[in-house]
């Protein structure tokens, strides 16, 4: 199916507005820490490419999940990771490219026996 | 012509004897709209308009209206009509209204323009041009209404402006963009019919309702004044679809599509007013969840057994809606408390008579699942720490909404959905976005999605002040909790000037 256009070439004149040539060398990055719904929606960041995983790790997440009471808790050899879809071991010197992670990639992670605020995903 | 004609008469005249076959240029290039869409009409005459409205008619009518409404509005500003609401809170529903809504009436106003022009029947080109004048006149006496209480209070003075640039008018906007950009008959059947048929209850009965309850009297008024238009417009919704599914069958799977869209755009949109009945009025009039069960479940559930006979069927997904109905208002309010710094309205946490009265109207949920983060919140907040989440959200592609919702049937879990259009990955909210992008890539992949647009630097500058500023936001004021508000402590000086001058 595609969109029916008054222009009967209208589809081949698409500018598709978030293409990765815009965003000045970066990429965009999405990263959700699961079952912990009081941050109500994934993150969104403009990283580049080679950026190191472990920066994630050291600077991203204690920045904007820190608030978190389960955050200090983690035992971060136990998380579970995926982008987009598919499980992956962090390495932290390794970059996000090496880790799969492209243009508007979602990166998931799981921390088991960390599940909210009293066990209740929702806080 | 000695003898005075009578309405219908007139009318008849009007929608039948003054159209004409065009012979300088075929009619095909007079109306280039008419056709491109795939609907097929073998009789124009066959629409049937039971108003049967003539322009003096009209004009008599509206000015009428006009002049009491303006008296009633008069009078509230002498005898400050700001001082009678329920509590300061309520005003933010005000500036939802005035930022998310009234532009819509004016982006209704073009749109019936353009259908109006486009349509070569002229019944429907006459009721289309007159709900056009209807829209424009209601988005120019809500800003009339509302314009008294932006002399007291904040986050209602750059209301075209953040409708523009603000991430969540970005919602509303974007939806009535959509519809714009449609063909004639698809705008038709996307704001006549889903839009002011199926969904306006959910709309103006909450706001209409929830002024009055609130002691917002200019609200009120202005609500009386536009509600003869409303069920002219309603008419005119239900006439267009009648009219299009009796005119040829193959009308029916391309009306089907659009109603499946427009029914989960619409419904999507309604989200904010979701927020607004269960959150912010100080007097509740009833929750989301009931107003739901009236004026979706039941008033939609027979209008669509009405319309089976044609072949069409309910929505696409309005199960899910219906068993989103236990979240919706829940989830809405958690994105603006996570994001109040970067709102033109404030956020505040449910007091104690707040949180019972969602247990009751949510008691398979809102003890479960919500209460718990709103007393986490609260904790934080106690110990000076209020939550703000200070990272850009992930938004849906289609609705342009903040990825909040939770999976069907797994409130822990948020629902993440995917596609690929040219090499590109795009995020959807749920089943119902997806499919819409998925049917028009080509134009849900142009989206401006305010937070990809902040990463592109098309807002102003990277910080969030640089946005805010980019967004006219007075910042301090417009933004931020609702106990730290400017207009609350203005708000508390004038309770306590009462009480004292009562005391007295
Ligand atoms: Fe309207
Ligand atoms: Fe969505």
């Amino acid at each position: 199916m595609g969109v029916i256009a008054l222009d009967p070439d209208y589809a081949s004149k698409v500018a598709p507005a978030d293409t990765l040539d815009k965003f000045h060398g970066n990429q965009l990055v999405y990263i959700h820490w699961e079952e912990h719904l009081m941050f109500c929606a994934a993150l969104a960041f403009p990283f580049p490419p080679g950026m190191p995983f472990g920066a994630i790790l050291a600077e991203i997440l204690p920045t904007f999940y820190g608030i978190h009471p389960d955050f200090e808790k983690i035992d971060w050899g136990k998380v579970r990771w995926t982008v987009d879809g598919k499980d992956i071991t962090p390495d932290p010197e390794k970059s996000l490219a090496d880790h799969g992670v492209g243009h508007k990639s979602l990166i998931r992670f799981w921390t088991p026996g960390l599940t909210g605020v009293n066990g209740l995903a929702t806080v | 012509m000695a003898k005075k004609l009578g309405l219908k008469q007139r009318y008849g005249l009007l929608t039948r004897g003054l159209d004409w076959e065009t012979s300088y240029q075929p009619m095909d290039k007079v109306f280039p709209e008419a056709t491109f869409e795939g609907i097929k009409i073998k009789d124009w005459d066959k629409w049937q308009d039971p108003f049967r409205l003539t322009m003096d008619a009209y004009w008599k009518f509206q000015s009428e209206k006009e002049r009491k409404l303006y008296a009633v509005l008069d009078s509230f500003a002498q005898n400050n009509g700001q001082l009678s609401i329920s509590d300061v809170r309520y005003l933010n529903a005000v500036k939802l209204f005035i930022t998310g809504v009234s532009p819509l009436e004016y982006q209704a106003h073009r749109g019936f323009a353009h259908a109006g022009r486009q349509l070569p029947g002229v019944g429907p080109r006459i009721a289309a041009q007159m709900q056009s004048l209807d829209e424009l006149r209601h988005a120019q006496t809500q800003i009339h209404t509302i314009s008294h209480y932006n002399k007291f209070f904040d986050g209602m003075h750059e209301f075209p402006h953040m409708h523009d640039r603000v991430w969540y008018l970005s919602v509303p906007k974007s939806f009535f963009d959509d519809a714009r950009t449609a063909g004639p008959f698809e705008f038709m059947i996307a704001i006549g019919f889903a839009f002011e048929y199926v969904l306006t209850n959910l709309l103006f009965v909450p706001f209409m309702s929830g002024a009055a309850y609130n002691g917002d009297m200019a609200t009120v008024t202005f609500g009386f004044s536009a509600q003869s238009d409303e069920s002219r417009h309603m008419t005119l919704g239900i006439e267009v679809i009648k009219f299009l599914l009796e005119q040829h069958p193959d009308n029916l799977p391309i009306v089907q599509k659009w109603v499946d869209k427009w029914f989960w755009r619409g419904y999507k949109v309604l989200g904010l007013v979701a927020m607004m009945m269960d959150y912010m009025l100080p007097k509740k009039v009833m929750s989301w969840k009931e107003a739901w069960e009236i004026y979706f479940e039941q008033a939609g559930g027979a209008l669509f057994e009405d319309l089976a006979r044609y072949g069409l069927k309910p929505p696409k997904y309005h199960e899910q809606a219906t068993a989103d109905a236990e979240h919706l208002s829940h989830q809405n309010w958690s994105i603006f408390y996570n994001y109040t710094q970067a709102a033109a309205f404030h956020t505040w946490l449910p007091e104690d008579d707040e949180m019972a009265w969602l247990s009751e109207k949510y008691p398979n949920t809102f003890d479960k699942y919500y209460r718990p983060r709103f007393e986490q919140w609260r904790q934080m907040e106690k110990d000076g720490n209020r939550f703000y989440n200070n990272a850009l959200p992930q938004l849906c592609q289609t609705c342009q909404i903040p990825m909040a919702y939770t999976e069907p049937g797994d409130p822990t879990t948020i629902c993440f959905r995917e596609s690929e259009y040219k090499g590109d990955k795009y995020h959807f909210c749920s089943d119902g976005c997806k499919d819409i992008f998925d049917n028009e890539p080509e134009k849900f992949s142009q989206s401006w999605l305010p937070v990809h647009q902040i990463f592109q630097g098309n807002c102003g500058g990277a910080d969030l002040g640089d946005v805010l500023k980019w967004y006219n936001m007075n910042v301090g004021a417009d933004n931020m909790d609702q106990n730290v508000s400017p207009e609350q402590a203005l708000w508390d000086k004038w309770q306590a000037e009462r009480s004292r001058v009562a005391a007295e």
